[in-house]
């Protein structure tokens, strides 16, 4: 049997457009399986499940899943998924970008969206770098890590991201490495059964650009070095996650807090408003798992 | 089919422009707004804040145009019909999802209340400078339609207008309105629902498994299905095939691409709409839009009472523009004027489509106010002069 048949998590994945654009050692492949796993151990019902994505190498996953798949413009996976999902509050709408997408160009739409308490779960696969435009320097790179628009080492101060989306008011934030495939496949079906704007940082190695300049060897290197420098702190302090060259990476969940969606919020303050005859704006299921 | 009577003020009322595309919006089933504040146009979401609540739909002020211009298509993709408003300002920054809009077939309506530009400019006095912006703002080679209202009734109407086009031919549709149209106060008539003419969405009626999402019909259009329906949509602003899946070769560009410009210019006769006045015998004819229209008008009856032979032709579609028409009276009439409030955008188009067989003349204005229409005058007079 070749390996693609024994794929478990096939049925998620739009075989026809096999094999992916990703490099040998890339993360996101390894995020998207634990992904796929995700959904089918919460059982999320599929059909109502739509994956949206912005542009860059982590932008491509919404076009191998076997969902209703959006690929938009770079930066603005969120707002297009703002859509969908106040247009249609069934939807079960998670939005699969990079770093540079989400953080850079699209870090103000990220910011409101959490602020808002959009319903939306948000993967974000950070790898340092701008890969799909070959190796830039991003908004997360580590100081003194070079790259191709950072020859002499980058010197700004990186976003904590977990930080960032804690402090505009995400329900869920959580960080783990594509080492810990267990954990973030946890992690992700804990998020589907949240409503509410939820934050999932995958730290992911890209071998071709990131760990080559940086003379930190292939994808099996930036495993063991994810399994070294890890440090396991469930609800840590979200502003002690900031992320150095090669320094400890604090994984865990961080987050897990209520408060009203938007559309939980904006019905409630119409209904105090309009009374009795307003008609509350249909807030969706509560969550998007079926059993777990 | 009719308009939904529950979005539909049926009545007689004294609205501005701004208020009249509202009306007009909520009566073609708009159920969903995304906007971001900017004069002349801000009364145009303001009022549909106000109105959407009430009736089932959804508005949101999003943190920029750059979201609003994206957060619209989102909902259409969720199956709802969805706009958004802005001004010269925000209609730059719209500019990359208006070609994500026509790349990905996304029916959707972007209103411009045009004010005097480049820039900041002039936020609260009209201009006509966004003409060329609309049919050409993105990167790439697309079609839009465009549509110029001269009168609130017309804000009104012309919005109903433009939701029909997009569904019709699933384009966005750019409503290019003016400053002194949005601002000024009239009577619009708002007739009952039934007597609205409402284009609903082409919902394919295939099942999951057969329908390919971007292969088109007879007419060069494909049917649509929405997210949460079970056909595993994919859609792209990248090159694609007819199941939306990327394909990055010169083949697939020209496929699709040479579709999505053939199905507005091949079909330019059947969605082209100009209001002509005169025409036949004239040996002028002033070509005008928006608020000009009603400035050249005064112009127009001027140079008649002189007893030049003058026509008028209102571009109720800008884009496309009406070639054929234009080209068949460049061969009957001696000269075209074209006042706009802009230093030339669609005289040039005139220009190019009469090639040379009668002469184009300009009527410049760079925004701020509408032309004096003793300009106008004296452009049709030379006009007519060289002309004899
Ligand atoms: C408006 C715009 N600017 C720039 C680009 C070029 N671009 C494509 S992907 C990308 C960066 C992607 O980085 P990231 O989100 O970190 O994803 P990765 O490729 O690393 O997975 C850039 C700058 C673009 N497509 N659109
Ligand atoms: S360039 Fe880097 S991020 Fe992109 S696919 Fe290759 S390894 Fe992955």
């Amino acid at each position: 049997m070749s390996q693609v048949d024994t794929n478990p998590v096939k049925e998620y994945l739009r075989m026809d457009r096999m094999p992916s654009i990703w490099c040998p050692g890339c993360g996101i492949g390894t995020s998207v399986n634990c992904f796929a796993r995700a959904l089918t151990q919460a059982k999320v019902d599929l059909k109502k499940t739509t994956v949206v994505s912005g542009i860059g190498c982590s932008g491509r996953v919404s076009g191998y899943l076997e969902l209703d798949s959006f690929h938009t413009t770079h930066g603005r996976a969120i707002p297009f998924a703002t859509g969908l999902k106040l247009a249609n509050p069934e939807l079960n709408v998670v939005v699969y970008s990079g770093e540079g997408d989400l953080a850079a160009i699209g870090g103000n739409h990220l910011i409101h969206a959490a602020r808002r308490n959009i319903d939306l779960l948000v993967i974000c696969v950070n790898n340092f770098t701008y890969g799909m435009t070959g190796g830039q320097v991003s908004p997360t790179s580590p100081g003194g890590a070079t790259y191709s628009t950072a020859p002499y080492g980058q010197f700004e101060t990186p976003f904590n991201l977990p930080h960032l989306a804690d402090s505009c008011g995400a329900v869920y934030v959580a960080r783990w490495t594509t080492f810990h495939v267990r954990q973030l496949t946890k992690s992700i079906r804990e998020a589907f059964g949240k409503k509410g704007f939820r934050f999932i940082e995958v730290i992911s190695p890209c071998p071709t650009l990131y760990q080559r300049r940086n003379k930190l060897g292939d994808g099996l290197d930036a495993m063991k070095f994810y399994k070294e420098a890890s440090v396991l702190k469930n609800g840590a302090d979200t502003r002690e996650l900031d992320i150095g060259f090669q320094s400890p990476i604090i994984v865990g969940s961080f987050v897990n807090r209520d408060r009203p969606s938007f559309i939980e919020a904006m019905n409630k303050r119409f209904t105090s408003v309009f009374g009795e005859s307003y008609k509350p704006y249909p807030e969706g299921p509560s969550k998007a798992v079926q059993g777990c | 089919m009719a308009a939904d009577p529950s979005g539909v003020l049926t009545g007689q009322h004294y609205l501005d422009g701004n208020h009249a595309a509202c009306e007009g919006a909520l009566a073609a089933g708009c159920r969903f707004a995304s906007g971001y504040p900017i004069t002349p146009s801000t009364e145009v979401v303001e009022r549909i804040a106000a109105r959407l609540p009430r009736m089932g739909g959804m508005f949101i002020q999003m943190e920029d145009e750059i979201a609003a211009s994206i957060t619209l298509q989102g909902a259409v993709w969720a199956g709802k019909k969805a706009l958004t408003v802005t001004s010269g300002p925000g209609f730059s920054l719209m500019m990359e999802h208006i070609g994500l809009a026509a790349m990905t077939e996304c029916p959707c309506v972007y209103i411009d209340v045009q004010r005097g530009g480049p820039s900041t400019g002039l936020p609260t006095l009209p201009g006509q400078a966004d003409m060329m912006q609309a049919r050409w703002g993105s990167h790439g080679d697309y079609e839009i339609i465009a549509l110029c209202p001269e009168s609130p009734q017309e804000c009104f109407s012309l919005t109903v207008e433009a939701f029909n086009l997009a569904e019709q031919w699933r384009v966005p549709v750019m409503l290019m309105m003016d400053e002194c149209v949005g601002h000024m106060t009239e009577r619009v008539v708002i007739p009952p629902a039934d007597q609205i003419h409402v284009v609903d969405r082409r919902w394919t009626k295939k099942p999951p498994g057969e329908f390919k999402a971007f292969e088109p019909g007879p007419d060069m259009v494909p049917d649509m299905a929405k997210a949460g329906d079970g056909h595993h949509l994919f859609v792209t602003g990248l090159t694609h095939d007819e199941r939306g899946y990327p394909v990055m070769n010169q083949k697939a560009q020209e496929k699709l691409v040479r579709r999505i410009v053939d199905k507005i210019r091949l079909n330019a006769d059947k969605i082209s709409r100009v209001e002509e006045d005169q025409i036949d015998g004239a040996e002028v004819v002033v070509i005008s839009y928006g608020i000009t229209s009603r400035v050249a008008m005064r112009a127009v009856q001027m140079a008649r009472a002189k007893g030049i032979k003058v026509g008028t032709m209102r571009l109720i579609v800008a884009w496309p523009f009406p070639e054929n028409r234009v080209r068949e009276l460049a061969s009957k009439v001696k000269a075209f004027v074209v006042p706009e409030l802009n230093y030339g955008q669609m005289s040039l188009e005139v220009e190019r489509v009469a090639a040379g067989k009668a002469p184009t003349v300009l009527v410049p204005h760079g925004g701020g106010e509408v032309h004096d229409p003793e300009v106008i005058l004296e452009a049709i007079v030379q006009a007519a002069r060289g002309a004899r």
